[in-house]
């Protein structure tokens, strides 16, 4: 201690001047966003722990402390659990079909040739749509029950008869919906990771391989191109599956905040959504909110275990 | 926006363009100028200058043309009137429940708004006793129904100013052609709507949900059962869980029509010939006429068996009073004399645009367009079987009823035991609700 102060003092000195300037800079750029920081993220998330902690009915003012209520009433709440198994349900399904799709079109799309910017342009475009609008096709559309319906139209060249997609609870017909809506609008964004990932991987790398004799194709995938896409894998996989859990947008446009289509498939933040919003209950509301990072933070690192986050390439 | 309409501008924005290259930069500084002072200036109005006090009213959008205008010419009226007090109308589009719940959590709230009342708005305090506007001869003049609607604990906080009911909607000359005459009770509709189903077209349209939506609170109380009543859970009982069988037993059928572009609010279905029965609203009424002529009949929600009832929802919007405003006493006397005292007013609002039951009795009867069949009747149906949820009654409780009735009508579970496990959560919602009465 004593040793670097004497060190940096003499040194620090002369230039006190140009450091205090630098320090000013340093606030004037940092200020804004630490600014932003604070009154949008970290004082909502500090107000809305108290609130999850006291009864806030028709209030956001903290102050009628509760405990662990709000917290057992939930973990109590039936539907709320049920929510959670939803979107568990929905993240096995979504995570892996994402990555293997997305992976596909990468690999594909890597090797169109002079048709690699078209492609990447064709299959991104939909990650600019918002989830609001391709729900709403989705629901008008593509998969309306009636006759002229687009889907209905396909399985009509096989001579099927018309199909309600999104009211009919089994077969569970709409999670077709949701997930190929899900796909739609996710899969050419992680397709645009994978591609910069599998342009990462040096030119070197496969000229080794194949003189030390892999055959282009499966051996190549499996023991050049997915090792190297390791770090790349772990990302998608992270940010997907955090995005299936925070599920809303499609889940509310396509089966609605009530009704019986709705009770078919009700995500948490839904059903989190119609408590703090509809009901106006904040408390149960907030604390459902911390439920849902807790789970989504243990997820994550389960996850991360699996697939080895955080170990050295 | 008509398709005329659509050509208009874009014929203007083509001359704007074409007429652009002679505007000077100044110029379009000046028109940008005032531009923007009129958006900021915001769409209400300040409609005097000598106003001693601006009430904000809010409102959401009404979906009828001409409806913006009238409220806006209301408040003008009013502070003609009174010189001293201006209203500023704030019209708002969307999401009107989630923006006015949270306006009402801050100082910053409209001084009067339309909402329907709940028990946790008056335990938080958020509106004020409205009694005094409410003489004897005015509670008179008011559906019972309507009353209780807007009270709790004797109390009341809402005017009702716009009353609204569903009507079962069916096109004469196809029951005629089929040889069936308007159902009396469920397992006639339900025939009804098997010989009414067609290739083309359906029997029936309850909503895209099989009508879980439409008819959770409906069938019950056209069984005789309610749900809320004098702070008591009592639909776990087996009218209710005959009335759920009796909704899977329809959605079995193959008679309704499921996944239309439109839900059961919207007459469009019923419109364009997808079916031939369609539960719908008042409201509706008008678009249906224009489509259909006289080839509509309508009625209530028909009995579920002899031992029933018809039943009808009666629903609609409230006018309250914000208990954080400035100016309470004012925005008191502003109700009254719009929603109480002047009954042109009332009968404009709820006649002149959409079709909707205006609250006063007086007004109702005097009303030359309820006269015609179909909503003469709807109203006859609204006062001898308008059914209504208390305010005591929350959305999570919807929520858990919502669930039970999904279960049983599209996953086939046992009614009897979804009904109880419903009714065991809204009981301990309820209980919840009371805790923090005040």
């Amino acid at each position: 201690m004593k040793l670097t102060r004497s060190v940096s003092k003499p040194r620090l000195s002369p230039s006190r001047r140009g450091d205090r300037s630098a320090t000013l800079a340093f606030w004037v750029f940092v200020a804004p966003s630490l600014i932003g920081l604070t009154v949008f993220t970290i004082v909502p998330i500090v107000w809305g722990f108290l609130l999850s902690l006291s009864h806030a009915q028709n209030t956001i003012r903290v102050g009628q402390f509760v405990g662990l209520a709000n917290y057992g009433d939930l973990l109590t709440d039936e539907a709320f659990l049920r929510s959670l198994k939803t979107i568990l349900v929905f993240a096995v399904f979504i995570v892996p079909l994402t990555y293997a799709v997305s992976l596909g079109l990468a690999l594909l799309v890597n090797r169109a040739g002079w048709g690699t910017p078209f492609f990447r342009t064709v299959f991104f475009i939909p990650s600019a749509v918002s989830y609001v609008v391709a729900a709403l096709v989705w629901k008008v559309s593509l998969f309306n029950g009636l006759s002229f319906g687009v889907a209905n139209q396909m399985i009509a060249g096989f001579g099927a008869g018309p199909i309600a997609w999104i009211g009919t609870a089994s077969p569970p017909w709409y999670w077709l919906v949701l997930v190929t809506a899900r796909l739609w609008l996710q899969v050419g964004f992680f397709m645009i990771i994978f591609l910069a990932g599998l342009q990462e991987i040096p030119r070197s790398i496969y000229e080794a391989a194949e003189v030390d004799g892999a055959r282009p194709g499966w051996p190549m995938l499996r023991h050049i191109i997915l090792p190297q896409l390791r770090s790349t894998t772990i990302s998608v996989l992270l940010l997907n599956l955090i995005a299936a859990f925070q599920a809303f947008d499609e889940f509310y446009n396509i089966l609605g905040a009530t009704g019986a289509n709705a009770s078919l498939a009700r995500p948490p933040l839904v059903y989190l959504y119609s408590l703090a919003l509809s009901d106006q209950d904040f408390g149960r509301g907030t604390a459902g909110a911390f439920i849902l990072t807790a789970v989504i933070f243990a997820v994550t690192l389960i996850q991360g275990r699996i697939i080895g986050f955080g170990e050295a390439d | 926006m008509t398709v005329s309409n659509m050509g208009m501008e874009m014929r203007s924005s083509k001359d704007a363009r074409a007429e652009a290259g002679s505007v000077s930069r100044r110029d379009f500084l000046k028109v940008a100028t005032v531009a923007a002072g009129v958006v900021l200036s915001g769409c209400g109005r300040r409609n005097s200058a000598n106003a001693r006090v601006t009430l904000t009213q809010w409102y959401h959008q009404y979906g009828e043309e001409g409806t913006q205008p009238a409220v806006l010419r209301y408040a003008r009226e009013y502070t003609r009137l009174h010189p001293d007090i201006a209203v500023q109308v704030v019209w708002v589009p969307g999401d009107y429940a989630t923006k006015i719940n949270t306006a009402l959590l801050t100082s910053g709230g409209p001084d009067v708004f339309e909402k329907q009342l709940t028990v946790p708005m008056v335990s938080a305090g958020q509106v004020v006793p409205l009694d005094d506007l409410f003489s004897p001869e005015v509670r008179k003049d008011f559906l019972p129904e309507d009353l209780a609607a807007n009270s709790v604990d004797g109390k009341i906080y809402g005017v009702k100013m716009v009353g609204d009911t569903g009507v079962l909607y069916y096109r004469k000359s196809l029951l005629q052609k089929a040889g069936v005459s308007p159902p009396r009770t469920f397992d006639e509709l339900i025939a009804a709507a098997k010989t009414l189903t067609t290739r083309e077209r359906k029997g029936l349209f309850v909503g895209n949900d099989g009508g879980v939506g439409a008819l959770i609170n409906l069938a019950p109380w056209s069984a005789g059962s309610d749900f809320l009543v004098n702070d008591q859970i009592v639909f776990d009982n087996p009218r209710t869980v005959a009335a759920y069988e009796k909704l899977r037993e329809l959605n079995d059928s193959g008679t309704l029509l499921i996944g239309a572009p439109t839900d059961w609010w919207d007459p469009s279905a019923f419109t364009q010939g997808l079916c031939a029965m369609q539960w719908g609203g008042l409201w509706a009424y008008p678009a249906i006429r224009k489509a259909l002529g006289d080839d509509v009949g309508g009625m209530a929600w028909p009995a579920l068996d002899s031992r029933g009832k018809p039943a009808t929802f009666a629903g609609g919007w409230s006018q309250m009073v914000n208990a954080q405003s400035r100016h309470i006493e004012e925005a008191k006397r502003f109700v009254r004399w719009l929603w109480l005292e002047n009954e042109k007013i009332q009968q404009d609002w709820n006649l002149s645009y959409g079709f909707h039951v205006p609250p006063r009795l007086s007004v109702a009867r005097s009303a030359a367009p309820l006269d015609s069949p179909v909503p003469a009747l709807a109203v006859k149906n609204l006062q001898q079987h308008g059914h209504f949820l208390p305010p005591a009654w929350s959305s999570s409780m919807g929520t858990a009823l919502g669930d039970a009735v999904s279960n049983i009508v599209k996953q086939g579970r046992p009614a009897a035991a979804e009904v109880s496990v419903a009714a065991k959560k809204c009981e301990r919602e309820l209980q919840r609700l009371l805790r923090y009465r005040q």
